[in-house]
């Protein structure tokens, strides 16, 4: 079960209060019905589904019921950030520096610290 | 057997326990309170325990731990308890255990399928694969019951089962997994330092190995007595939470891990008030895995005799237990630590016959010590064999690099092969292991999450270096949590044992040759030989090879094979062991019962039963119910001698008649609040909203994004900023969603806010034409003639003295009202509707005559005349679409060209040639039943129900064109006849809408 | 026709049934009953709102995450950036926030939810048998409130005192809650 920070609730929550909501930064245009059929397709069916970074929605439906913003990884489960609904997409960089990790550490023992980002595959 | 004569005096720390009686096989015997089912066992003789999966042959006691392959027993309490699959070893004695021994038949020291043995040759690698291919009809009918009758292990029990299953959630700083010394040690130092601290293990005392390791000293004390006194400290601490008999199964995402706490199992008596396993759900902040490491077996042929044991298993039933497993014993190993058995045993009295060790030149203390006791240490030499059918009774040694061979009598045989660091949790914390070169075995590589290795899953050969890697860890772990480490935990610790060394992989005389059975997974019966055959038939990978062989893929997971297997497989590669790689592991560690993984979610608490206020009162009156959703709503109202049939024709008749009252409380409600209220409306519903007066109703119809019907309803204007919308019973949750979704974030400009308003009323329609006769006594302040109050209309007023929202509206086409009242009430206001609509001749309905009612008018439900591709054209709907309106959810989905088709589905009445058919719902539609199969479907039946009112069935179905065709007649082929079926409009009855104001 | 309603007014309140009536788990370490009926608002509210309906329901809208406010019985129940739940043992509050101009929706829920105490030593070991959050003291003090879950439903989850919780869940999850809480109260000895 995944730990969630809701930007809303200014604390991680238990997976289990959220619903995913799909891809984040889908803007529905005002002027909608003057959308050709080709960018109506395009904002309405097709997804990105990258492997990798995502941008996606979740709701803390069991909680402040609010919708808010994600990002995170598809290949380590692990959220770089979560931010409010109508705020800009965050600029994450360059890909090598794309999850800052304040959770990287050492082993005491034999093992090597934590990667900073996802194996590559 | 005579009871307990391998119960050494004074030997172990039983003591003067006290005696507990039970029973294997039928078999009286006698075991001490505080040993485990095999340490019993082996007290009375007792090695043969099982007979293999798919040889059959006789099996042992290998292990004394959850890594055991062989010694899988059924234990039963009564008949709905009967556990299969039990570990011996895991399993804590209790008085009256009763354990039936499995996979053997007519018992075990005859065993018919035995034969399996001596017809190995046809049993090998991959043998499903290849044997039971043709003819393919043949597995389902004879391959597979026969392999599943003769394979397999225990039998479940087909009562329910009675037992009760808990679970909990639990939050720490630092989450120690594993309770030997250095799961201990970094416990007390996480816990010194103050942090919130779980430390669990899976056996009944913390202490781990110590429990066997006489050498140890910790803090001044025997190592035993160490954990002991520590485990009484740490639950003494109000920050620590000590789980025993625990064991961690899953290692998740974010540092949640899973573990079953066996709360009963040890009990002679279930108790009632304590579950048989609580499931913990554990989030930590840190995690420190101290799982330690788990002995291999030594491969060679027959290396699965019973009596052949691992050496820690026989030391830690001889130092813990007080049990010899036997009385002239062998050692064969490839390390020091097997020598520790040795001069343990030797010590007290305990024959050892030889020391077989495959080093040519084994040095050091232990080596020393053994050889100072006088016990015969044969180097360079190796075990090429054991004789004895059900009990070993000699080991045939030689030189490992060939030479004369001679056999040594012994009973038992212990075997260390050395020891593989417990990864497991590592890895299924996405952990990446490595092999180390130097040692020759995986150790935690780069980590993935949060946590550290310290001790033996670390690779940390060392008590002292163990210790203090372990009180390091706990501290760091600690601080990193948030905990403020003041003064340093201090602890010494030393111990002349070690366990470094060792091999993987077959020992010499492993056998190449078809005879030779030199056991490398026990439990799934694979080979030495098996794997190189993997290999010889094209597996390269290790992936390939497990699964061919299923090495490692029974229950106890390969926890002692796996890395023999990986070895033996990159020997006959010709490849370095990284480069087979190493296969993934995988929760459960051990196996985990449904139940506790179920726990709390059964009976009434599988799914929560949703009930209407008015509820009680159906349920005395004789209501049969359905489930919609997790609702359960009244279907119709039986009187004796009615079946349903007759029971739903005369509430519809009732209806029509005079009057019928139905509880409506599920549908789905939501008040829509704010000066930006209408616009809101506007933009969710197809329909114009602004122009609705307050007071008014009207039917909206929301669609998705894609122009599809998603949900309909009625919707009454309070005030200029107050709606109270209907939904749907089973869209009441996705349409609040959709709806929130819409207003936070495509129009957050809009000034109104939704509240789910759904449970706050209890609604009781009255229909029929008597309907406004039956509530106007009821009814204060609000004037309900035609002219006040018309069809579709709202008022709020007072009903029986409690305030009301009262709806005209029909889902019947009659004259109808809803009765909004304030939940609590419903039932009160539902009898006194009910009391006034007796005098006029009026029943209450159920669900299925409101289905049928609401067909005769045509009126669809959406999710059923609907299916998410459905346009409100389709449904003869385009009447309730704003064609002036700028902008709504869906307006651009309708303008996509495939949705103005003309030979799209659309939403007609069909009537059949039989007025007494009833046609199937779901039923497939044709235009020409002649033409060949496959026949060309246009469309389908949605709804379809003998209307008492109409004299004759009626449907509805979605159909190709389905207007254009109305008066055509099309046919539904069914299995014993083709039906003829006139195309209709969708109205059945009253069709000018007359009765709605009569 | 007034005069007939007014009399059947009288029977009526006589009869009203709340969920769980008569409904009580005793265990020496807990114990969950039903709060009996409270008069409830669903509050929304933007932050241009929040004092003016602060002073005329006579507490001050928590602005906190997770945070409450109680005043002379009355009780308002900070759910999410702009959303309350207002509870009051003996007023009533339907018409309390009438007189209130500025943009708000206030939405009588008292009929909704039912409440349900659970109480005693062991009350946050049976609360966390189905709610997946951190209720230890430090992270969820006196005070704190949240909606969250229980088991496979959703609750509000506020907690009074130390050993006192109020479960707040829809009606017609009530039987479920109370069986769920009374299920997991047998196992809630140690805490």
């Amino acid at each position: 079960m995944l730990l969630i920070r809701c930007p809303y609730c200014e604390e991680e929550r238990p997976e289990l209060e959220f619903r995913h909501a799909g891809e984040a930064h889908l803007v529905r245009p005002s002027n909608i019905t003057a959308m050709s059929d080709e960018d109506f397709e395009g904002y309405f069916f097709i997804r990105s589904n990258p492997k990798g970074l995502v941008y996606e929605r979740w709701r803390h439906i069991h909680g402040c019921a609010r919708f808010f913003n994600a990002v995170r990884d598809t290949v380590t489960d692990k959220f770089v950030t979560t931010y409010k609904a109508g705020e800009p997409k965050p600029d994450l960089g360059k890909p090598k520096a794309r999850l800052p990790r304040k959770s990287a550490r050492e082993n005491v023992g034999k093992g090597k610290p934590a990667k900073g980002r996802a194996e590559p595959r | 057997m005579t009871n307990e004569s391998f119960r050494i005096p004074g030997q172990g720390r039983l003591g003067q326990a006290r005696l507990a009686r039970f029973s294997f096989d039928g078999e009286g015997l006698a075991g001490l309170e505080g040993d485990t089912l095999a340490s019993a066992l082996l007290a009375n003789g007792i090695h043969l325990v099982g007979r293999s999966f798919k040889y059959h042959r006789p099996r042992g006691i290998l292990s004394a731990g959850a890594e055991e392959p062989n010694a899988l027993v059924g234990i039963h309490r009564d008949a709905a308890r009967r556990t299969p699959n039990v570990r011996a070893t895991v399993q804590e004695l209790y008085d009256g255990l009763n354990a039936v021994s499995q996979n053997r038949w007519p018992s075990l020291k005859f065993d018919v399928g035995a034969v399996n043995d001596l017809a190995s040759p046809f049993l090998s690698a991959g043998f499903y694969y290849k044997t039971f291919m043709w003819p393919k009809a043949a597995w389902k009918q004879f391959y597979e019951p026969n392999i599943r009758a003769a394979a397999g292990l225990g039998v479940a029990p087909d009562l329910p089962d009675p037992d009760r299953y808990s679970a909990r959630f639990a939050h720490c700083d630092v989450l120690v997994l594993g309770g030997g010394a250095a799961g201990i040690a970094a416990a007390l130092a996480a816990a010194e330092a103050g942090a919130r601290v779980i430390i669990a293990d899976e056996q009944a005392q913390l202490g781990g190995s110590l429990r066997f390791e006489t050498g140890a000293r910790i803090g001044g004390a025997a190592g035993w007595d160490w954990a002991q006194a520590s485990a009484a400290r740490l639950a003494a601490m109000d920050n620590v939470r000590v789980l025993t008999r625990a064991t961690a199964f899953g290692y998740y995402a974010q540092n949640f891990v899973g573990l079953v706490e066996r709360v009963s199992d040890h009990l002679p008596q279930p108790m009632p008030d304590l579950p048989r396993e609580r499931l913990w759900q554990v989030r930590a902040k840190r995690v420190v895995l101290a799982t330690g490491a788990i002995e291999r077996h030594m491969v060679f042929a027959d290396n699965d005799r019973p009596g052949i044991m691992l050496a820690s298993a026989a030391r830690t039933y001889f130092n813990h237990y007080g049990v010899a497993v036997g009385r002239n014993v062998g050692v064969y190993t490839a390390n020091d630590s097997a020598y520790h058995a040795a001069i343990d045993f030797k010590k007290a009295g305990v024959n050892i016959a030889a020391i077989v060790d495959l080093r040519d030149n084994p040095q050091g203390a232990a080596v020393d010590e053994a050889r100072a006791l006088g016990i015969e240490i044969n180097a360079g030499r190796a075990v090429i064999a054991a004789t004895g059918r059900q009990r070993i009774n000699a080991m045939v040694v030689r030189p490992k690099n060939g030479g004369a061979s001679r056999a040594i009598p012994v009973d038992a045989l212990l075997t260390s092969a050395g020891w593989t660091p417990s990864v497991h949790l590592f890895s299924q914390s996405r952990g990446k292991v490595a092999f180390d070169e130097a040692t020759r075995r995986f150790l935690p590589g780069d980590y993935a999450q949060d946590c550290v290795s310290v001790g033996a899953c670390n690779g940390t050969d060392n008590l002292a270096d163990t210790i203090a890697e372990a009180i390091a860890a706990g501290e760091k772990a600690a601080k990193e949590a948030g905990a403020k480490v003041s003064k340093g935990f201090k602890l010494k610790a030393e111990t002349p044992e070690g366990w470094a060394g060792g091999m993987i992989g077959a020992a010499p005389g492993a056998g190449l040759d078809a005879k030779v059975k030199a056991f490398v997974d026990f439990q799934n019966d694979v080979t030495a030989k098996d794997i190189r055959q993997a290999v010889r038939e094209g597996m390269r990978s290790i992936e390939h090879v497990k699964r061919f062989t299923t090495n490692g893929m029974a229950t106890d997971q390969g926890k002692t094979s796996n890395i023999h297997g990986l070895a033996i497989a990159a020997e006959t590669l010709d490849k370095p062991i990284p480069e087979v790689g190493l296969t993934t592991f995988r929760a459960p560690y051990t196996p985990v019962t449904f139940g506790a993984i179920v726990n709390h979610a059964r009976g009434e608490l599988f799914d929560p039963t949703r009930r209407t206020a008015i509820h009680p009162w159906a349920e005395t009156h004789g209501a049969v119910f359905e489930d919609v959703g997790q609702w359960k709503r009244a279907w119709y109202f039986p009187r004796p001698g009615e079946d349903m049939h007759a029971a739903v024709d005369r509430e519809c008749r009732t209806v029509r008649n005079a009057a019928g009252i139905f509880d409506a409380s599920t549908l789905g409600k939501i008040e829509v609040v704010g000066p930006d209220a209408a616009a809101f409306m506007e933009l969710l519903y197809t329909n114009p909203w602004k122009r609705l007066d307050t007071g008014r109703c009207r039917y909206g119809i929301m669609l998705r994004e894609d122009g599809f019907i998603y949900d309909d309803g009625v919707v009454g204007r309070l005030a200029e900023d107050r709606f109270h919308v209907t939904t749907t019973t089973g869209g009441a949750a996705r349409v609040m969603n959709h709806m929130e979704d819409y207003l936070q974030t495509e129009f957050p400009h809009l000034k109104v806010y939704l509240t789910s308003i759904s449970e706050q009323w209890a609604v009781i329609a009255v229909q029929g034409p008597k309907s406004r006769d039956i509530i106007a006594p009821l009814v204060e302040g609000i004037d309900l003639s035609n002219e006040a109050m018309p069809h579709m209309s709202v008022r709020e007023g007072r009903i029986c003295g409690v305030p009301t929202r009262l709806f005209r509206m029909s889902f019947t086409g009659e004259r109808g009202f809803e009765i909004n009242v304030p939940a609590d009430y419903g039932q009160a206001v539902w009898e006194a509707v009910w009391a006034e609509g007796e005098k006029h001749g009026a029943c209450a309905y159920g669900t299925e005559a409101m289905h049928v009612l609401r067909a005769e008018k045509g009126y669809i439900i959406v999710g059923q005349d609907t299916d998410g591709t459905v346009t409100p054209n389709d449904a003869g709907l385009d009447w309730a679409v704003g064609k002036k309106k700028a902008d709504f959810v869906g307006i651009r989905g309708l303008a996509r060209p495939d949705l103005g088709m003309p030979d799209r589905k659309q939403l007609v009445g069909l009537r059949t040639r039989d007025p007494k058919l009833v046609l199937e719902e779901g039923a497939q539609i044709v235009a020409d039943p002649r033409q060949p199969i496959p026949m060309k479907m246009i469309g389908h039946v949605t709804s379809s129900y003998w209307s008492e009112n109409c004299g004759h069935s009626i449907a509805l179905a979605l159909v190709e064109r389905g207007r254009e065709r109305i008066g055509e007649t099309l046919w539904v082929p069914m299995p014993d006849a083709t039906i003829e079926v006139e195309v209709t409009g969708t109205v059945f009855f009253d069709e000018k809408g007359e009765r709605l104001n009569g | 026709m007034a005069r007939a309603a007014r009399r059947l007014s009288e029977q009526i309140n006589l009869s009203r049934r709340p969920a769980l009536e008569g409904s009580e788990t005793v265990m020496p370490w807990v114990t969950v009953r039903p709060s009996g009926p409270l008069s409830r608002l669903s509050l929304r509210a933007p932050e241009a709102s929040v004092s003016a309906l602060s002073k005329a329901l006579g507490v001050t809208l928590p602005g906190k995450p997770k945070s409450s406010a109680e005043k002379a019985g009355r009780a308002v129940l900070w759910l999410g950036p702009d959303e309350w739940l207002v509870l009051d043992g003996a007023g009533n509050l339907a018409s309390a926030l009438q007189g209130v101009k500025q943009f708000h929706s206030a939405v009588d829920v008292s009929h909704r939810n039912v409440g349900i105490v659970v109480a005693g030593e062991g009350a946050e070991a049976a609360l966390n048998a189905g709610c997946p959050g951190d209720l230890s003291l430090a992270a969820f003090p006196v005070g704190a409130c949240s909606r969250t879950v229980l088991g496979k439903i959703e609750i509000v989850l506020w907690r009074k005192a130390e050993h006192e919780f109020h479960v707040e869940c829809w009606r017609s999850f009530s039987d479920y809650a109370f069986a769920f809480l009374t299920e997991a109260t047998r196992d809630a000895g140690q805490p």
